[in-house]
């Protein structure tokens, strides 16, 4: 086989990223004295003991629960609001249509930091508190612009004659939208949905600032687990690996969409 | 719902007052009177509604700069702030 | 396209406006209360004009923050943004090895932030890190945990790490939607590659360009998950960036006032930044009609 220049960057490159992920995942297969001890490239003594203990420990997978819990809620609110809006922007012009568009981007651009102080008294004001609704509705604050802008991305790629059309042969509004008009930006929805997953699900700071107990969220289960037990590195390390699998198999899905959609839809 | 702990004053309820009777004026006017956007001297088309933002956002630094280099009170950076709002609304 | 006038388009949007006022309007409200208010606890306010503004602005401690992430971003920017589109033009353009490159470099982008610091916490120490051990293998003494220069590299070299993949695939979309027409104009002219880049390739590519570079532009201005699980924002105070600085004012010391100001004055920043942004994306789109 020929080996070209760009074959060469590419495999420089995929093995700098590849390398830290590879070291956690040998770490996540060590037992913690093998990790202190000794010093190897592979694990010596192969053992699933860390993963064992995740699947077992509840307060381990119940914050694998609460996460997936309230990033599909995140999602499918994120969606069901932004359709008919990204709709409403790539069809119409209406009075400050332009300044709701820049001020919903300001609020993908504001930084969590800002706003976590205030959540935190607002959601306990209203008793949402610890619950994975407040999380949910919390992440909106990003994914929802995030939705509409590349949701409007996908929309201005389809020709209104097609609007037009269907209105002439007697289609009500609902029944175009849902029987014609979703199936054609099928694959917009789709990225936009893995763009909602992936922003809420690595998300931590708004997440650990809105939950104590019931809800809290893997990442917060691992920030703790350091400062309080010590360093336990081979569950830490496991822990690291099983938040990583979702991410995985959500790219894998949308692998053929995946240039296209980190472009919002508008090459 | 209880909202005591956003700690509503007088103060910050004028100060939001005026933002929303800014943007109502700013909406009757534009529907009264449309004005097409123009092109200022920084070569992009701006609305007296881009226009106010563009003032207040500018403003808001103004007085920022004000604090950090002379302190309080703010009544001359406020008299700067009304020069730069007529030029924006002059010349951008 | 040409789009109707209707302000009947408002009903649409209504959900979204609503949804996004209260998780948005209403907090930005109240940091707007507090900030000119002092209070003693129990829900008791008083004004205190603009007292806490001239205390952020006249602090040390926010304008080294400040300094620390405005360097912190550019040296982000100036890093990701050639090397993205470098990464960008050897990807390769189709069949499996195509989708097998993009799913890879994907991967670090779907990482929790947490997990992003952990894996380099766990991959620099000298002592059970691939990295560390590597380093200090070649006899170079090399601790981010104390010295402040160490720290930085790191978390720089875990950014690029992170987020340039992101640049990468904005890019390679720009470029995958220039037509074969193209190269094959270039070709028969007897252009040069530099010359098929700077007039063909790049062209096509500063709209998705700029997108990227916004958004590493804003990511990086509020980092604060990464740096915080790997340094904690030290050595010292070296690595304490904006958000990081903001948080320990609002949630560690609970100081209202101070940090409800700083607020204000990090989101005008933004705000100022992401108008510019908007402005130049929107004359862009007009002159390409």
């Amino acid at each position: 086989m020929k080996v070209t220049k760009s074959g060469m960057v590419m495999f420089l490159y995929i093995l700098f990223l590849m390398l830290p992920i590879y070291w956690l995942l040998n770490m996540s297969l060590k037992t913690n004295n093998e990790i202190l001890n000794s010093f190897s490239l592979w694990p010596q003594n192969l053992t699933f003991e860390n993963y064992m203990t995740i699947f077992t420990d509840k307060s381990w997978y119940s914050g694998y629960i609460n996460s997936i819990t309230y990033v599909l809620m995140n999602t499918v609110i994120s969606i069901c609001v932004a359709l008919p809006a990204a709709y409403a922007f790539s069809r119409y012009r209406f009075m400050g249509d332009k300044h709701l568009f820049f001020w919903l981007l300001t609020n993908r651009m504001a930084p969590p930091a800002v706003f976590a102080l205030p959540f935190f008294q607002l959601y306990s004001s209203v008793g949402l508190f610890d619950t994975h609704i407040a999380v949910a509705l919390a992440h909106c604050l990003f994914n929802v612009p995030l939705a509409v802008w590349i949701l409007e991305g996908f929309m201005s790629g389809v020709p209104k004659e097609i609007d037009e059309t269907a209105y002439l042969d007697g289609y009500s509004f609902t029944r175009f939208f849902t029987r014609i008009f979703m199936p054609l930006i099928a694959s917009g929805i789709g990225v936009v949905a893995f763009f909602c997953f992936m922003f809420s699900w690595v998300e931590l700071l708004l997440a650990r600032t809105l939950t104590s107990v019931v809800a809290k969220p893997i990442a917060a289960t691992m920030t703790r687990t350091v400062s309080a037990a010590g360093m336990d590195w081979g569950v830490l390390a496991a822990a690291g690996i099983l938040t990583i699998v979702p991410g995985a198999l959500v790219i894998y899905f949308v692998r053929n969409y995946i240039a296209k959609g980190f472009a919002l839809g508008r090459v | 719902m209880d909202l005591a702990w956003m700690g509503w004053t007088w103060q910050t309820g004028a100060f939001f007052g005026s933002i929303v009777l800014a943007l109502i004026g700013m909406t009757i006017f534009s529907i009264k009177y449309p004005q097409s956007p123009k092109m200022g001297i920084l070569r992009f088309e701006t609305t007296p509604g881009d226009r106010l933002f563009m003032s207040l956002l500018g403003s808001a630094f103004i007085c920022l700069g004000w604090l950090a280099m002379f302190g309080s009170p703010l009544w001359w950076a406020l008299l700067v702030c009304c020069i730069y709002a007529f030029c924006v609304f002059r010349w951008v | 396209m040409t789009k109707t006038w209707n302000n009947k388009a408002w009903f649409m949007v209504l959900p979204v406006v609503i949804l996004v006022a209260f998780s948005a309007l209403l907090p930005l409200m109240t940091v707007v209360n507090y900030s000119i208010q002092d209070t003693f606890g129990n829900n008791q306010f008083f004004f205190a004009g603009f007292e806490w503004f001239e205390e952020i602005m006249t602090s040390s401690r926010f304008h080294d923050a400040l300094g620390r992430q405005f360097l912190f971003s550019t040296i982000i920017l100036a890093i990701e943004v050639p090397l993205g589109i470098f990464i960008a033009m050897n990807l390769p353009s189709k069949g499996w090895k195509s989708s097998l490159c993009l799913v890879l470099i994907s991967l670090p982008l779907l990482i929790p932030l947490n997990v992003v610091g952990t894996i380099w916490q766990i991959f620099g120490r000298a002592d059970i890190g691939l990295l560390g051990a590597s380093i200090a293998a070649l006899g170079l003494d090399y601790n981010y945990t104390q010295n402040a220069v160490d720290a930085w590299i790191t978390i720089i070299v875990m950014d690029v790490w992170h987020w340039t993949s992101l640049v990468a695939l904005l890019c390679f979309a720009g470029l995958q939607s220039i037509p074969e027409a193209y190269y094959q104009a270039a070709r028969i002219d007897g252009a040069s590659k530099w010359a098929t880049f700077r007039y063909i390739q790049l062209p096509k590519m500063h709209g998705v360009l700029l997108i990227a570079v916004l958004l590493r532009f804003m990511d990086s201005f509020m980092i604060y998950t990464e740096p915080f699980v790997l340094t904690g924002g030290g050595p010292g105070n070296s690595t304490t960036f904006l958000s990081i600085d903001l948080v320990k004012m609002a949630i560690g010391q609970f100081d209202l006032g101070p940090a409800a100001a700083f607020s204000l004055i990090y989101f005008l920043i933004i705000l100022l930044m992401s108008f510019i942004f908007y402005t130049v994306m929107n004359s862009l789109d007009k002159k390409e009609g």
